[in-house]
């Protein structure tokens, strides 16, 4: 296989590089910023391809910074370290600016709230999307069917993102994705602005939680066993691996599949 | 005339008393740092109006949300009648606005009727934390004295509106034997059953409705005087605490101007800070180094505990309760102001909020979920606290734990807050 191309459904699409565009004198309608997460994390990736396709599928021009991209500076700065997630904000703006980049997307919340709401001050205004806003624009506008296939008459629920969810007020995007599927949307005990963190954020990710009675994703989990879901829909890459993670510790990987909305549109769309 | 009197200096020194209290606190709350909240006093007062006078993050849980709209609808209208008793009492009048005939009817009416809200209210509140002992109003953070606050202020109450209903019941029936200078006024839908457990002698009838008059009014003065002392304040920060309150996106946190300039010399080496203008320390340690709004936020809490109830830590066992934060910050700031009543501004008593009062274990637990600044009833911000308290430990000590450090340095060597390799950040790209 060639390099940054992947193959859905035996047809190779080409993932563009910001440089690669600019060299060939293109500019591409947006930008999708991966993350970290997205770009390492093997689960994650899938995520990633799983977007990537469904933008190739729908004709949008977009491209991605490749090895120019780094990480926002997110965890450093809700781990209290404003001086790292300068230096990131700072380089990355650059890097950006000098791309001219007006409109991003991200599949990360987390890249998304410091894309959208941080780099401002420091000089980097774009607008900035989730994906999952793109998914209920492009079903609105009928690019992307959203009925049934494999979902169909299955039990589903979504999992808020806090930076996506109580961070930036977004709670309609990705239900509007589910909804349309034929299937059993059931929301969680907790959801929307009451929603239950996955454990992730703040900095936990990278660090062993302090004493307690248990994790807070095994909390989580209390609610998605009481709705008996048969699909447990993410938004966020790190709430991807928690919420897999606690449905590994109930050995429940037979019962319950964790996919991000992205992945359960390119599905649904046989990509 | 005597009366007249000792009616007057009681309201002066209660008016004196209390605006010391206030000065005080203001002077403590004007310790921390300055920050702008004044921009887009549109929005400002939308949100007051909305969150604090129309309670609307109250009715989040509808119990609790109703019986406290009863208790502050009564807190409120109830209040107006305390202005014709303060005219009655420097003036040696009785009932001065009953000349408005029957809309003074029509007002006794509503305070009566708010005042048996109000009852029921308290009642099922002393009920919630006395008999049911629900788990929100327990936790580390609430020893004796908040438990003890909270219900001297239920018990406060119920005697100020039972002294209010007797008062009327004892007025009504003196009009009714057409006793003196009771003249017919006011109707009293609810203190009218009360009329068959008073007694009928006119002078015992005078005595009561004194008494009540006299506790009802001098109550409300002491009260007015426990407020500062107590989580009870919230009833006047409540207005300004959510005037000033953030505005911006839950998740934006706050952008450091002075790390900025720093960044900035660091990658431009022509670039000249500006001076700057006050000499601090990045993130916080004690109350001083936190903004003026989260102080008044300390001051505003009034410890209901809905934040801990939602918070993920605290949840799972953790030690963290965002409401111990903003307890802590309010008895810190109290004990700051103290040092400073004793010895001057700037004493150094060798305390700090982080350590003596908060622990790291507290503020390392914490997910950045906004969970407890959704659930704040009148917009305070326990989150901001606990990254000012991070801020300090990570950009002044160096002091947090090897894994978040390893992050630290993974972001600033590889791009990315895991050991990978910069240029395998496309490799995604390459598998299927």
């Amino acid at each position: 296989m060639n390099a940054n191309t992947i193959e859905p459904m035996n047809t190779t699409i080409k993932i563009p590089t910001m440089a690669e565009m600019m060299a060939a004198g293109e500019k591409p309608e947006i930008l999708f910023w991966v993350g970290c997460a997205g770009s390492y994390d093997e689960r994650a990736q899938r995520i990633t391809r799983a977007f990537a396709k469904i933008l190739h599928h729908v004709g949008i021009k977009f491209a991605v910074l490749g090895t120019e991209e780094s990480c926002t500076g997110d965890p450093a700065k809700r781990a209290g370290n404003e001086f790292l997630f300068q230096m990131q904000a700072m380089s990355n703006i650059q890097v950006l600016d000098a791309y001219e980049i007006k409109k991003i997307v991200t599949a990360c919340p987390h890249c998304f709230n410091t894309l959208k709401n941080e780099y401002p001050e420091l000089g980097g205004n774009y607008e900035v999307i989730h994906h999952t806003q793109l998914i209920q624009e492009l079903i609105e506008s009928g690019k992307l069917k959203a009925e049934g296939g494999d979902f169909k008459g299955k039990k589903i629920t979504f999992h808020d993102p806090c930076y996506l969810g109580r961070g930036n007020g977004v709670y309609e995007a990705p239900r509007k994705a589910l909804e349309i599927l034929d299937a059993d949307l059931v929301e969680l005990k907790r959801c929307k602005s009451n929603g239950l963190c996955c454990g992730a954020g703040g900095g936990q990710m990278f660090k062993e939680p302090e004493k307690g009675k248990k994790d807070v994703n095994i909390e989580r989990m209390d609610d998605i066993l009481q709705a008996k879901a048969d699909v447990v829909a993410v938004g966020c890459p790190f709430c991807m691996t928690m919420i897999n993670d606690g449905v590994k510790h109930f050995n429940k990987e037979q019962e319950i599949e964790v996919l991000d909305i992205a992945e359960i549109s390119a599905k649904v769309n046989g990509l | 005339m005597i009366a007249q009197i000792i009616f007057s200096i009681a309201l002066l020194t209660a008016v004196i008393l209390f605006s010391i209290q206030v000065k005080k606190i203001i002077r403590n709350i004007n310790l921390g740092k300055d920050t702008n909240r004044s921009d887009r006093p549109k929005e400002r007062w939308l949100t007051m109006a909305k969150v604090a006078l129309g309670q609307s993050k109250m009715v989040v849980r509808p119990v609790a949300g109703i019986m406290h709209i009863f208790v502050y609808l009564g807190f409120v209208i109830i209040n107006l009648e305390v202005l014709e008793i303060i005219i009655d009492g420097v003036f040696g009048t009785h009932r001065i606005f009953s000349f408005l005939g029957s809309f003074y009817s029509f007002l006794i009416a509503s305070f009566e009727i708010l005042a048996l809200l109000v009852l029921v209210g308290v009642i099922v509140f002393l009920a919630r934390r006395v008999v049911l002992g629900l788990k929100r109003f327990s936790g580390v953070e609430m020893t004796a004295w908040p438990k003890s606050d909270a219900i001297y202020i239920l018990v406060i109450e119920v005697l100020l509106m039972s002294a209010f209903l007797t008062m009327n019941a004892a007025d009504y029936k003196l009009q009714l034997a057409g006793y003196s200078h009771y003249l017919t006024a006011g109707s009293f839908p609810v203190s009218q059953y009360l009329l068959g457990l008073l007694p009928n002698s006119t002078e015992s009838l005078v005595f009561i409705e004194r008494a009540c008059w006299w506790f009802h009014i001098l109550g409300i003065l002491a009260f007015l005087n426990y407020l500062p002392f107590s989580k009870h304040f919230h009833i006047i920060l409540a207005f300004p605490n959510t005037w000033y309150s953030n505005l911006n996106a839950k998740g934006r946190f706050n952008n450091m101007t002075s790390v900025t300039n720093e960044v900035k010399a660091m990658l431009d080496p022509s670039f000249t800070p500006p001076a700057a203008t006050e000499i601090g320390r990045f993130g916080a340690k004690d109350v001083q180094d936190l903004n003026w709004v989260q102080l008044m936020n300390a001051y505003t809490c009034t410890e209901c505990g809905r934040c801990t109830s939602v918070c993920p830590a605290n949840q799972t066992g953790k030690l963290l309760s965002p409401r111990k934060i903003m307890m802590d910050t309010r008895d810190r700031l109290e004990e700051v102001g103290k040092n400073t009543d004793k010895h001057g501004k700037g004493y150094d008593d060798g305390k700090s909020l982080l350590d003596d009062y908060i622990t790291r274990e507290e503020i390392w637990a914490c997910t950045t979920c906004n969970a407890c600044t959704e659930a704040c009833p009148v917009n305070i911000d326990p989150l901001s606290i606990i990254v000012d308290l991070r801020r300090y430990a990570v950009m002044e000590e160096s002091n947090v734990t090897g894994s978040l450090n390893a992050m630290f340095s993974n972001v600033e060597n590889n791009g990315a807050p895991w050991k990978y390799s910069p240029a395998d950040r496309l490799n995604w790209a390459n598998k299927d």
